[in-house]
């Protein structure tokens, strides 16, 4: 007897080499149980991963097309991919440092674009694979190996990017969510659009030492349950209120023209004419 | 004459736990527990109060806890 | 799929890349404007929708060159263009496609450089950039240089035969004079092209394909989508295709694929790696050139020989690999040796390696302008028996 989602990995090559506790684990099981629930064609899904910790998942691990490249630079080589075959289903994983630092103008034009593809943002904080440097979303004040002195600067919302940029779908949830976290990949995998899915995940060896100076994952997840608030909820706090609370839900959920699609139908046109 | 089979309710895959013990934490009804060091890893400590629920399945992240459907 | 009749044409440079790219297959061109290679993206933006191919302008080069890997793994020819500046930008993807061995064109339309430099003046400052720029002896480049509208044509033709033929990024060497030059250019009947595409891995039931590392053997390569399920990754493989890790011997899984990867090139023939020349039979001088130069170094040449001067030339049109044996069978009897390029030396010293200690080799470096014919000649007279 087996895993139910064992199927979508090569048992033999399993555990991974992520930390005891990673929660990165956690979303990629929120990801596979989506595409089993969704009966999506596995050999039809292709995953873009850039790098960091998140990024090894992309590593053979997971019995499907996949591709490990360059940090930040996911978005560009799927959106070759899609335009290339509109029928594929392409994911991208990325991270916070790869999409909110060196993969930020990639992850913002593939938005605008509205391209057709998944992209699973596991943001934990950090840059853990490179041993715990300050990331584009780490909170101000924390000390990480770059940040000796405290961070001074000021940590971005990538949800607020990915929708200022026209994303179709935008959502936040963490591993401490994981039945809604698989809910919103679902629906993500069933859009025609660019869908950003950022699952807050917890770093237990660099992001919850230098916060709560605990190893644990559990003491992570459990302050993921305690600062959480939903957007409803959200609205109604001050800014000092919510300063330091992960405001989870979904931010965007719309309808627009894709762009393969488009393409493809402006092929269609004689004179090429779009509306 | 009739059999008595014990079905087990989950199952630990001990060669993928990596003994975080965040499904110990997270289980409503204290059904599993770490065992002893070193290499901890996740034991099934009160089946009789698992009510399947799936918790462990779904925060695992090493695919080493599972319900049985 | 668009009916091309052999013709005669006049056709700048750049159109005829744009136009032969698409006539050997290729079905996606992503790009970012940059002189003085914009000429392509444009015409690539107008015909290529025209064969149901891809178009896209992307928000950089670095975006533009991953795209094209992408593409490429999708089962499209794919292809970039670029100049300088955007060449820099891509220099890690193109080791990417290296590393992954991805068939795909990039266009180097050289410029004044470095840095911005002057983006409508010549120069050919990207050679030893177009072999060394990715880091980590990524030795998979084939650099050719063209020296005519008529040549971009073709070269650009056997560029995407030998990206996908030898599953490797070819380099067009292309700059600002040849590529805004307008010229004849005779573009052949499609029936009368050979044309190549990779050898496709093919899955009848859903297994995990490895890419096999193995000496200068060509792997067949999946698309995405075809059930393969392979790991295509920019990091160290083993042999078996797998992610390589410390457990398994790393210097030597890395001395084998790196040596596979530069191998799979030198050990390959086409036809563009012959070095072309003129009057080499008897000439005791010699000038090299590549690209450009050679127009008026043919003109000089020429010339002297009407003057009953023994000279010849060689023009290189495979850069990289470099032509060591051609050249070293090429010189033999040749007392003095003069290298015409445009930039301050990059051909020259991988000649003076080849020609050896002792041997006399004259440079004459020039940048942003052709070598006028009377300056060449002056030269030749200078050094010539």
């Amino acid at each position: 007897m087996s895993h139910p989602l064992m199927k979508y990995l090569r048992e033999d090559w399993m555990p991974t080499l992520l930390c005891p506790g990673c929660g990165d684990g956690t979303v990629l099981q929120c990801l596979l149980r989506a595409i089993d629930n969704k009966k999506i064609d596995i050999d039809r899904v292709s995953i873009v991963a850039g790098i960091g910790c998140h990024a090894r998942l992309g590593t053979g691990y997971v019995a499907a097309d996949s591709m490990w490249t360059l940090h930040g630079r996911a978005f560009p080589i799927a959106t070759g991919i899609k335009l290339v075959d509109p029928s594929l289903q392409v994911v991208v994983l990325t991270g916070d440092g790869d999409c909110g630092s060196i993969g930020l103008s990639h992850f913002v034009h593939a938005a605008r674009r509205n391209i057709g593809m998944l992209a699973l943002c596991f943001n934990n904080s950090i840059y853990g694979m490179t041993g715990g440097q300050v990331a584009p979303t780490t909170p101000r004040g924390t000390i990480t190996k770059t940040t000796p002195y405290g961070n001074l600067e000021y940590p971005m919302d990538l949800c607020s990017l990915a929708q200022t940029a026209g994303a179709s779908y935008v959502a936040r949830w963490t591993t401490a969510h994981p039945r809604q976290l698989t809910m919103s990949i679902e629906k993500a995998l069933g859009k025609n659009g660019f869908s950003f899915v950022e699952a807050v995940t917890q770093c237990p060896t660099y992001f919850g030492k230098y916060t709560l100076q605990s190893t644990k994952a559990s003491d992570i997840l459990r302050w993921f349950l305690r600062n959480s608030v939903s957007i409803q909820q959200s609205k109604k706090l001050n800014p000092e209120q919510l300063a330091g609370k992960i405001v989870i839900g979904e931010f965007v959920d719309v309808t627009k023209l894709e762009l393969a699609e488009q393409y493809q139908l402006q092929l269609k046109k004689k004179d090429g004419n779009w509306k | 004459m009739t059999e008595t089979v014990l079905v087990h309710k989950i199952v630990v895959v001990d060669r993928l736990c990596k003994g975080c013990g965040i499904c110990v934490d997270f289980c409503p009804f204290k059904v599993l527990e770490m065992s002893i060091a070193p290499n901890s890893r996740v034991v099934v400590k009160n089946e009789i109060k698992c009510t399947k629920c799936g918790v462990c399945e779904i925060m695992c992240p090493d695919f080493a806890i599972f319900v049985v459907r | 799929m668009t009916q091309v009749l052999r013709k005669s044409t006049l056709l700048q440079g750049n159109e005829a890349c744009a136009d032969a790219a698409i006539l050997a297959g290729c079905r996606y061109f992503a790009g970012y404007p940059i002189t003085p290679a914009t000429e392509i993206a444009e015409r690539m933006a107008s015909r290529m929708p025209e064969v149901g191919g891809v178009f896209i302008q992307m928000e950089d080069e670095i975006a533009s060159i991953t795209s094209v890997i992408g593409a490429s793994w999708a089962g499209a020819k794919a292809m970039t263009a670029t100049s300088g500046p955007g060449f820099s930008l891509m220099q890690e993807g193109i080791g990417l496609a290296v590393m992954t061995e991805t068939p795909c064109v990039v266009v180097d339309v050289q410029r004044l450089g470095p840095c911005q430099g002057f983006a409508t003046y010549p120069m050919q400052g990207d050679v030893m950039q177009a072999r060394w720029g990715s880091h980590g002896d990524s030795r998979s480049n084939i650099v050719l240089a063209p020296a005519s509208p008529q040549e971009i044509f073709d070269l650009t033709i056997e560029a995407f035969n030998l990206a996908e033929r030898l599953r490797t990024p070819v380099i067009v060497l292309s700059d600002e004079i040849v590529a805004h030059m307008r010229e004849r250019v005779i573009i052949p009947r499609i029936e009368e092209l050979s044309l190549e595409s990779r050898k496709e891995a093919v899955a009848p039931n859903s297994e995990f394909k490895f890419h096999k590392v193995s000496g200068s053997e060509i792997s067949p390569m999946p698309r995405l989508g075809s059930g393969n399920r392979l790991n295509i990754v920019g990091h160290l493989r083993t042999e078996e295709g797998r992610v390589s890790m410390p457990s398994q011997n790393v210097p030597q899984v890395a001395f084998k694929l790196l040596s596979h990867l530069a191998d799979k090139i030198t050990t390959a023939e086409w036809e563009a790696r012959k070095i072309k020349t003129l009057f080499a039979e008897d000439s005791r001088t010699m000038l090299i050139s590549y690209g450009s130069t050679s127009r008026t170094v043919e003109s000089a040449v020429k010339e002297a020989r009407r003057a009953g001067m023994k000279v010849g030339c060689a023009r290189l049109v495979t850069l990289w690999p470099f032509p060591e044996d051609q050249l070293q069978a090429l010189l033999k009897d040749v007392d003095h040796v003069i290298v015409v390029e445009m930039n301050l030396g990059q051909i020259v010293d991988k000649v003076r390696e080849v020609v050896g200690p002792g041997g006399r080799v004259t440079h004459v470096p020039k940048i942003g302008d052709l070598h006028a014919t009377e300056e060449l000649l002056g030269c030749i007279k200078k050094v010539a028996r």
